[in-house]
């Protein structure tokens, strides 16, 4: 039941698949873009503090569904869970057109040059795979830029004495200040820091036919009200549909990809809205469907040539699954610092993210986003009641009166965290699901609890009369900062596919998406995700304009 | 205050008599309740634990803010997966509050409902059920709903008029485009 021929199926209509759909429709190929989710509006934001991306105590807003989703979590003691999608440890991103750009905080950070050039820089780390990647900060730089304009970014980082070079600044200028922006910036700068305004892919003036931000408390985890967060789903996949060489097909679930006796790929089997299968034929496939999924598509995607699944010979996919220990401070002030400017993250600094005496790597530090009332209703100073009289008191003193600060501490890759299929569970589709599996590095905690401690310093000077620290545990970390399991290198026996995201023994299939980060910085990874999607693509067209994959 | 929120409470048990009356919300235990999974002995057992968890004083506390409407809500909803721990764990803490105090659990004076809280959070809550079920994960459960249905939004059935959100001090409804209202910025000058 094979359906038409096309160019290319684009698997995930995410951060990085929603990029390449664009570049690859705009060349003239036809396109298919298959998504599992739905294509929400910024009518569906509800603005429900209990049930969005980030806080699922009533599930998740934007995807998976409990119902049909499920993974095997191996928590630290071996012990196996089944998890649903609304629990923490699925990990879950989200499953719509967007993907996590639909309702990420969007914060949107360049890669520093040491971020690629990690092993150099800090030399090897035991029990660590930490290395180079096989691209250097210049190779991305002009898909930065490109990213920064077409998706759109505000912030100035000219105060940021610590960034990598760039040839433009970014196209929009940064939001006025809150109150705990300016308290924050003054006591930075006090403490010899070097403060400045986040980047963001969020409009603070008009951009790309959309309005400014409103500055709401409902951000990360949201839909945006006004359309005011950039995402692919507002930008490039509305581009790519415009060129009428882009089919986008929502509520598609991928089962396999598809090979023939030569060891190329054919096409990929998918579930249709209506559940039946289909099989959609192609000269070449994207995979771009997370950290935790594009593994499990190529560990699904078996054949004689392939036992082990596509790109597999060597045990790598799946390997190195990383996200970010986020360590920080809590700080309790005599004053108000909430104003109720949203979005909360706004001034950051990167004097801590290389460069910290004998550790390796680091985190960029920031000011979070506004915590409502039903999250701060879980923060409080070790010991403190956590109901009764006391709590409901503690909520009403301090809630304007709390403030946090907090960074992405790069992990220290290691190889057995990891993502498998599981042998024995399978989704609602009959798809064998993942399984997560290992610990986060001693060291990667060894820097978290320096950052933190920096965090503190910070609330401290800002004039916190008290505070405490924010630490990571030793559990596995993937989430919406998943990445490391398809690993780019220039060795196919130590990566899974080579510097242009093309798996290393079949020419025609491609990852792209933040699997194939070998580290993933101190920062968040969005905007170097549609960067590396920018410069997949222009690969891709390359060689299609050369031989057509033929 | 006390008096009006009696009598409200009242009201409102009494419409939803009515309501169940007509329509088929019967409990489990054959008994007309009010509620759609708790029975009403169940719902007030969690009213008082609610109550202790956020009690009332200048600002209402969980039982005024219809926490035990959110929990009753949910259970039927996306938290109906835990409708077993509370059958058991309600009839706990009644098991726990008789063989410490020998009186049901509603019908304690607070500061002997707190004893049997905290026994439940340090899981050293006498009583046959707690043998088989933790009794601190259940009160940790408890804890989270409550909390949820405190500060969380009202649309779920709790933090009635928003009370948690006016408590720690911010506007509800909330304000809409408030950028254009932003009072940290000098007011834009006349252009001459």
């Amino acid at each position: 039941m094979a359906l038409k021929h096309v160019n290319a199926v684009i698997i995930g209509a995410g951060a990085a698949g929603g990029i390449v759909a664009k570049e690859l429709a705009v060349a003239g190929l036809s396109v298919v873009l298959l998504e599992r989710g739905k294509w929400y509006s910024p009518f569906e934001c509800r603005k429900d503090d209990l049930r969005n991306q980030r806080v699922t105590a009533l599930g998740s807003a934007f995807g998976p569904d409990d119902e049909r989703y499920v993974r095997v979590f191996v928590d630290a003691n071996g012990q196996e869970h089944l998890v649903r999608p609304s629990e923490g440890n699925y990990h879950n991103n989200a499953a719509c057109v967007g993907g996590g750009t639909f309702s990420y905080g969007a914060l949107a950070w360049r890669y520093m040059e040491k971020d690629f050039r990690m092993r150099s820089t800090y030399g090897a780390v035991e029990g660590s795979t930490l290395e180079d990647w096989p691209i250097s900060y210049q190779d991305l730089e002009p898909y930065y830029e490109k990213a920064e304009w077409e998706i759109g970014v505000s912030g100035d980082d000219s105060k940021n004495v610590f960034r990598a070079p760039r040839n433009k600044p970014l196209p929009m200028p940064p939001m006025p200040p809150s109150r705990e922006h300016q308290l924050l910036k003054d006591t930075a700068e006090l403490l010899g820091l070097h403060p400045f305004d986040a980047p963001m892919l969020r409009n603070t003036v008009p951009y790309n036919g959309r309005g400014a931000c409103m500055r709401c408390r409902w951000c990360v985890g949201f839909a945006c009200e006004v359309d005011a967060k950039n995402g692919t789903h507002n930008t490039v996949i509305p581009k790519a549909l415009a060129t009428k060489n882009c089919e986008l097909r929502t509520e598609c679930v991928a089962k396999e990809i598809l090979t023939n006796a030569q060891g190329r790929v054919t096409g990929v089997a998918y579930f249709d809205a209506n559940d039946r299968l289909q099989e959609q034929p192609a000269d070449l496939v994207v995979v771009s469907c997370s950290a935790t999924e594009s593994p499990r598509l190529l560990l699904n995607s078996k054949s004689q040539l392939f036992p082990n699944g596509l790109g597999n010979r060597n045990d790598w996919v799946g390997r190195n699954l990383q996200g970010h220990a986020y360590a920080g401070a809590y700080g309790l002030f005599d004053f108000d610092v909430y104003d109720d400017l949203g979005p909360g993250a706004s001034v950051a600094v990167c004097d801590y993210n290389h460069g910290n005496p004998g550790l390796a790597g680091g985190a960029a530090l920031a000011n979070e986003f506004i915590r409502l009332p039903y999250n701060f209703s879980t923060i409080r100073p070790p010991g403190a009641p956590r109901w009764g009289a006391a709590h409901k008191e503690f909520m009403r003193k301090w809630f304007k009166r709390h403030t946090a600060v907090h960074g992405p501490v790069q992990e220290m890759p290691v190889f057995d965290s990891r993502v498998q299929v599981d042998p024995k569970v399978k989704d609602y589709w009959g798809i064998p699901v993942a399984r997560l599996s290992g610990l986060n590095h001693p060291h990667t905690l060894e820097v978290a609890k320096y950052i933190a401690l920096k965090a503190e310093t910070w609330l401290k000077e800002a004039g916190a009369i008290q505070t405490w620290l924010k630490m990571p545990g030793r559990g596995l970390s993937g989430g919406q900062h998943q990445a490391g399991t398809c690993r780019m290198g220039n060795d196919p026996k130590t990566s899974v596919v080579n510097k242009y995201c093309q798996v290393h023994d079949v020419d025609n299939l491609f990852v792209v998406d933040a699997s194939v980060h070998v580290t993933n910085g101190g920062f968040n990874p969005g905007l170097t995700i549609m960067a590396i999607a920018y410069y997949a693509s222009d690969h891709i067209l390359t060689t299609w304009k050369d031989r057509k994959f033929r | 205050m006390k008096k009006s929120n009696r009598l409200s409470r009242r009201k409102f048990i009494k419409l939803a008599v009515s309501v169940a009356a007509s329509g088929s919300a019967i409990s489990c235990a054959g008994t007309i309740s009010p509620w759609r999974f708790l029975s009403g002995e169940e719902a007030q057992i969690v009213e008082a634990i609610c109550g202790q968890i956020i009690p009332a004083d200048q600002d209402p506390g969980a039982t005024q803010a219809g926490v035990v409407n959110f929990i009753d809500r949910q259970l039927v909803g996306h938290l109906r997966r835990h409708q077993k721990a509370y059958r058991e764990g309600l009839a706990g803490v009644n098991q726990t509050s008789l063989a410490r105090f020998g009186k049901k659990f509603v019908d304690l004076p607070a500061p002997q409902q707190t004893e049997v809280l905290t026994a439940l959070d340090k899981n050293e809550a006498p009583g046959e059920i707690w043998q088989q079920r933790s009794a601190k994960e259940f009160f940790d459960l408890v804890v989270s709903h409550t909390m949820q249905g405190f500060y969380g939004d009202p649309r779920h059935g709790g933090n009635r008029d928003g009370v948690s959100w006016r408590m720690v001090g911010l506007s509800y409804p909330p304000i809409r485009g408030r950028l254009r209202y932003d009072l940290t910025k000098p007011a834009p000058k006349e252009s001459a």
